[in-house]
């Protein structure tokens, strides 16, 4: 499948779920401010990868999976689960750009302009986690067609 | 207080937008991805620039490192269990917290400490 954008989801969330999003993704800034403040940025700075609101996100793409499944009258529950997997697969691949992010500050911030830092590093984040997503990609492929 | 408050408001909008845009985007796997943005990172990161400078903000980044290979590990154990087994996603989720907090710790005491 493609890489390509789907704009009715957006209508398909509703406001609530939103507001979950925001509500886990402020709570999370705020707590990791006051632990860094509590017990010093070496603590501080795990939290700046927890995985915040990948629960509520996964919540989310449970109920969307289940309900779309059902409508079509196929198993929703294991389509659900699936689907779950799925995105976590991607998430798991998304920290390794994470980690690449988190390099490219530690060891550039200190003699560089933060302005420029910060959009460079979310660009390697960007661009290192579709790349590996392709390799990802290319290989499930090779694997399948070599045990055909 | 207020910069509490700032950093939930500003917190919440960067990690509302990368939830959007992983909504929006196409194959699953890929819009997986976004669950893994910096955007909590980029909204604290921001903020602590103008307070407390760029070497409190390497450190922190420094550290941060750790906290995404504890990353790795738990959207690994997420994928892994969700795939063989059809628990709901909020306990399958939710429940390897603790193994991103173990992880992370021991990881931060072994490299850091």
């Amino acid at each position: 499948m493609k890489i390509h954008v789907e704009l009715n989801v957006v209508q398909q969330t509703k406001w609530y779920e939103y507001a979950l999003r925001f509500l886990f993704g402020g709570l999370i800034t705020a707590t990791a401010g006051i632990i860094a403040k509590k017990f010093g940025p070496e603590i501080g700075g795990l939290f700046l990868a927890f995985p915040a609101i990948f629960p509520a996100s996964a919540t989310l793409i449970e109920k969307h999976e289940r309900e779309k499944k059902e409508r079509l009258g196929l198993k929703a529950r294991k389509r659900a689960a699936q689907a779950v997997s799925v995105a976590a697969a991607g998430a798991s691949i998304g920290t390794i750009g994470l980690a690449a992010f988190a390099l490219v500050v530690w060891k550039t911030i200190p003699n560089h302009s933060p302005w420029l830092v910060l959009p460079g590093a979310t660009l390697v984040w960007m661009t290192l986690s579709v790349l590996l997503w392709q390799v990802r990609k290319r290989l499930a492929v090779f694997r399948r067609r070599t045990l055909n | 207080m207020s910069d509490i408050v700032l950093r939930f408001l500003i917190g919440g909008a960067v990690v509302s937008v990368f939830a959007l845009l992983g909504d929006l985007f196409k194959p699953k796997s890929f819009a997986g991805l976004f669950g893994a943005a910096p955007s909590v990172a980029l909204a604290t990161l921001a903020l602590t620039l103008s307070s407390e400078g760029a070497r409190y903000v390497a450190t922190e980044a420094r550290s941060m490192v750790l906290g995404a290979i504890a990353f790795f590990v738990y959207a690994s154990v997420v994928s892994w269990v969700t795939m063989h087994y059809k628990w709901g996603a909020l306990p399958v989720t939710a429940s390897p917290i603790l193994l991103w907090f173990g992880v992370a710790c021991g990881l931060w005491r072994v490299c850091l400490r």
